[in-house]
C-alpha cells in the first residue's frame, strides 16, 4: 500500500510540471507586457525605480522559460505568487479564503451527491423497469442536461418569484466581513444548501446510472441466486455482497465526478455570487490581472488533482486488486 | 411434435425468408434495424434532425430577422395564440394573439402592459414578412409563421429590453449553438482518431505516453481553463474568427474521451484474424488501419461523437454565458442568455430564459440519441 501511494506520488510531479506550465502559458496568452497596463491604469505617475524593481522582480526582460522559474521557484520556495495588479496586494493574500470555501462547497457536493445517488441508484436496480425506475431514468437525464447556471437561475427565480427572498451568497450581510466565528460557520451551512443542490445534480445524475449499472450487472451473478437459494432475506442479499461490490467503480467514479465539479462551481459561483475562486478568476481575466488568473488556474489544478489522488488511493484501499496493477 | 404438424409451410417459409434477410444483411442494415428497436433513441433523432433543420432554415422559420428591434416593444411578455374568436355568430377559426395597453405606474415611472383583448392580431403560417437571404442565394419574404398582416406586433414568446423578438433570436441561435458541437467534435474526432489511434495501434511506449498526457488533461478543471484560454482572444478579432478559436479551444480538451474510445477499439481489433491474415499477406500498415480496422469500428466512433456534441454545446453555452465565449452581434444561445444574468433582469422578463430551454431539449436529444446508438453500435452482440 505504501508503495502503492509513493508510486502514485510520484506520478504526481509531472502532472503538477506540466499544470504550472499551462498555468504560466495563460499568463503569458494575453498581447503586451502586464506592467505596462499597472502604468496605465496608476493614478499618478509611476516612480521608475518601482516599475525597475518589478521589472528585475519578475524578470520581464528576460526569456520566457527564465520568468517561469522564477515565478514557479518563489511559488514553491517562499510561498509567493507575485502580486495582483487590480487589488494592489500580494495574490496569496487574495486567495485562501476563497480556496477554502471552494473546497467547503465542494466537499459538501460530494457528501450530497454520494448520499442521494447510492440509495436511488440502489432502489433504481432493484426495481428495474418499474414506473419509479423510469421516473429516476428520466429525471436523471434531464439533470444531466440542464447546465448549472441554468438550474441556478431558474432556483433563483422561483426562491424571487414564490418565497420572495433574493438567495445567492455564502453569508448573511453581517458576516461576509466578519472574521471566523461558530455564528459565521453556522450562517454558512445555512446558506449552503443551494449551491450544493444546484452542482449537485448533474453528479448525482451520472452516479445514479453508474450505480444502477453496477448493481444490475452483480445481481444477475450467480453467487446471488445461491444465496436466495438459501433463504438469506432480500434486504441482507442486496447489502452483504452486490451493493459493497457495486460500489467500487463508485470511488473511481469521483476521480471525474471532483473536476467537474471544482469545474461547475465557477461559472455557479459568478450566478449566484459566492465567495469562491470562480468570481476571483472571472474577474482577474477580465482585468487581465494575470499573475492572479494563472494563481488561481495552478491552484484549483492543483486541488482536483489531489482530489483524484485521494479517490484513487481509497479505491485502491477498497478493492486492493488494483494495487497489483 | 404436435406443434410442428400444426404449423403451416407458409410460416416455415416466412421464417426462413427472415432468417436470410439477417444473414445477408450488412453491417449497416443490422445496426439500423437495432437501432430501430429502441423508441426513445429514435424519437430522440427526429427531434436531433429537426433542430439542425431549424438551424439550416433559421431564416424561414423565424418570424423576424435576429436584429430586428422595436422601441416600442421592449420587455413584452409572451402572447398566446387563440385559435378561435367568439363572435355574434359563435365560434369561428381565426388564430390570433390579443394586443397590449402599456399602463404607467404614476409614482415609479414602470411602464406594465396589460392584456387587450380589443385588439387582436391576426397570425397565420407561411405568412409574407421581412425580407432575407436563404444562404446568399434567394431573396425570400416568406415566414413559417408569423403576423399575418406585415408590421403586426406578435412576439410569441415575448420581447428582450431591445424589443427584439425572443423566439427568432432563439431560432437563429440554433444555427450557431448546434454547429459549434458539430465543428468542435470534427476537430476532437481528427485529434482523437490520431493520437488514439496511435496509441492503441503501437503501443508501448508511446502508448504510456499518450495515456499520460490524457489522463492530465482529463485531471484539469476544465471551466476555469477555458475561462483563462479564451480571455485570452483579442477582443478585436472578427466574430467569425472568434468562433473558430472557441471550437478549437472547446476540442483541445474535449478529444480526450474519443482517444480513448479509438484506442480501446484499436487494442480489441489488432488481435482479430482478419487484421493479422492482413499483415501476413503483406498488406502496408496505413491500409490495415484505413481499409481494415476503421471500417469495422465507425459505428462505435459515430455513438460517441454523438455523445460528445452536447458537452460541446453545454460549454460553449456557458462561456457565451459568462461573456467572455461569443459575442454579439453573433447570436448564440449562450449570448442570448447572457440577458438573463441576474435574478432582477429575469424576475421582470422570465421568458429570457427560452434559450435555456433549447440548450435542455437539444442536451436531452443527443444524449438519448447517442445512447441508442451505442447500443446499436454492435450488432452482432446480442
Amino acid at each position: 500500500m505504501i508503495w502503492y501511494i509513493a508510486r502514485r506520488i510520484i506520478y504526481l510531479i509531472p502532472t503538477l510540471l506540466i499544470i504550472s506550465v499551462i498555468a504560466f502559458a495563460v499568463i503569458q496568452l494575453p498581447p503586451g507586457d502586464f506592467l505596462a497596463s499597472l502604468i496605465s491604469k496608476a493614478e499618478e505617475t509611476v516612480d521608475q525605480a518601482q516599475v525597475d524593481a518589478l521589472r528585475e522582480r519578475y524578470g520581464l526582460d528576460e526569456p520566457i522559460y527564465v520568468q517561469y522559474w522564477k515565478w514557479i521557484s518563489g511559488i514553491i520556495t517562499r510561498g509567493d505568487f507575485g502580486d495582483s495588479f487590480e487589488w494592489n496586494r500580494p495574490v496569496s493574500d487574495l486567495i485562501w479564503e476563497r480556496l477554502g470555501l471552494t473546497m467547503v462547497i465542494s466537499l459538501f457536493t460530494l457528501a450530497f451527491v454520494w448520499i442521494v445517488a447510492i440509495p436511488i441508484g440502489i432502489y433504481s436496480a432493484v426495481k428495474k423497469y418499474t414506473i419509479g425506475d423510469y421516473l429516476v431514468t428520466i429525471i436523471g437525464f434531464i439533470g444531466l442536461a440542464i447546465p448549472n447556471f441554468l438550474l441556478a437561475l431558474v432556483l433563483m427565480y422561483i426562491a424571487f418569484r414564490y418565497f420572495g427572498q433574493s438567495v445567492g451568497g455564502l453569508f448573511s450581510p453581517e458576516y461576509i466581513e466578519a472574521d471566523w466565528s461558530l455564528e459565521r460557520a453556522l450562517d454558512l451551512l445555512s446558506h449552503l444548501w443551494l449551491p450544493v443542490i444546484i452542482l449537485g445534480t448533474a453528479g448525482t445524475a451520472a452516479l445514479i446510472r453508474v450505480m444502477r449499472a453496477n448493481l444490475l450487472d452483480e445481481l444477475s451473478k450467480l453467487y446471488v441466486d445461491a444465496a436466495r437459494a438459501r433463504g438469506l432475506s432480500e434486504l441482507k442479499l442486496l447489502f452483504k455482497y452486490p451493493v459493497r461490490v457495486a460500489l467500487n467503480p463508485l470511488v473511481s467514479a469521483m476521480a471525474w465526478v471532483f473536476p467537474a465539479l471544482v469545474s461547475g462551481s465557477a461559472i455557479t459561483s459568478i450566478v449566484l455570487n459566492l465567495q469562491t475562486t470562480g468570481p476571483l478568476l472571472y474577474r482577474s481575466l477580465q482585468a487581465q490581472d494575470m499573475y492572479l488568473a494563472g494563481s488561481l488556474i495552478l491552484l484549483v489544478s492543483v486541488l482536483t488533482i489531489i482530489g483524484t489522488l485521494i479517490s484513487d488511493i481509497l479505491l485502491a484501499w477498497i478493492d486492493p486488486r488494483i494495487q497489483l496493477q | 411434435m404436435n406443434s410442428a404438424t400444426t404449423r403451416r409451410p407458409a410460416d416455415d417459409h416466412a421464417e426462413a425468408a427472415a432468417e436470410t434477410r439477417i444473414v445477408v444483411a450488412n453491417q449497416w442494415q443490422l445496426i439500423w434495424w437495432k437501432f430501430r428497436k429502441h423508441r426513445l433513441a429514435m424519437f430522440a433523432g427526429l427531434v436531433t434532425l429537426l433542430l439542425y433543420a431549424v438551424a439550416l432554415f433559421a431564416e424561414f422559420i423565424a418570424p423576424y430577422a435576429a436584429g430586428t428591434y422595436s422601441a416600442t416593444h421592449t420587455f413584452l411578455p409572451p402572447q398566446n395564440i387563440q385559435l378561435f374568436q367568439q363572435t355574434d355568430a359563435g365560434w369561428r377559426f381565426y388564430p390570433h394573439v390579443y394586443g397590449h395597453k402599456v399602463q404607467v405606474d404614476p409614482e415609479s415611472f414602470k411602464r406594465t402592459y396589460v392584456v387587450d383583448e380589443e385588439i387582436t392580431y391576426p397570425v397565420g403560417l407561411f405568412v409574407r414578412g421581412e425580407e432575407y437571404e436563404l444562404w446568399g442565394l434567394f431573396t425570400l419574404d416568406l415566414h413559417l409563421i408569423g403576423a399575418a398582416q406585415y408590421g403586426d406586433p406578435v412576439h410569441l414568446i415575448g420581447t428582450d429590453r431591445l424589443g427584439r423578438d425572443v423566439l427568432s433570436r432563439a431560432i437563429y441561435g440554433t444555427r450557431v449553438s448546434m454547429s459549434v458541437g458539430l465543428v468542435g467534435v470534427g476537430l476532437s474526432l481528427v485529434l482523437g482518431i490520431i493520437l488514439g489511434g496511435i496509441s492503441g495501434y503501437y503501443g508501448g511506449l508511446i502508448d504510456n505516453l499518450i495515456q499520460r498526457v490524457i489522463e492530465i488533461l482529463r485531471s484539469l478543471p476544465t471551466i476555469p481553463l477555458w475561462m483563462g484560454l479564451s480571455a485570452a482572444i483579442p477582443l478585436t478579432w472578427p466574430p467569425v474568427r472568434v468562433y473558430f478559436a472557441i471550437t478549437v479551444l472547446l476540442s483541445l480538451i474535449g478529444w480526450t474521451a474519443l482517444a480513448r474510445e479509438v484506442r480501446g477499439r484499436f487494442l480489441s481489433l489488432k488481435t482479430e484474424d482478419f487484421v493479422i491474415a492482413a499483415r501476413l499477406d503483406g498488406v502496408r500498415e496505413l491500409q490495415i488501419i484505413l481499409r481494415h480496422m476503421v471500417p469495422s469500428m465507425t459505428s462505435h466512433i459515430i455513438a460517441s461523437v454523438t455523445l460528445a456534441i452536447p458537452g460541446m454545446i453545454l460549454a460553449e453555452t456557458a462561456l457565451s454565458f459568462l461573456g467572455i465565449g461569443l459575442r454579439p452581434p453573433v447570436v448564440s444561445w449562450g449570448v442570448l442568455l447572457q440577458e438573463a444574468q441576474n435574478v432582477r433582469s429575469i424576475a421582470t422578463a422570465p421568458w429570457l430564459l427560452f434559450p435555456g430551454l433549447a440548450v435542455v431539449v437539444s442536451v436531452l436529444a443527443m444524449n438519448f440519441l447517442g445512447d441508442g446508438l451505442r447500443d446499436a453500435a454492435d450488432p452482432y452482440q446480442t
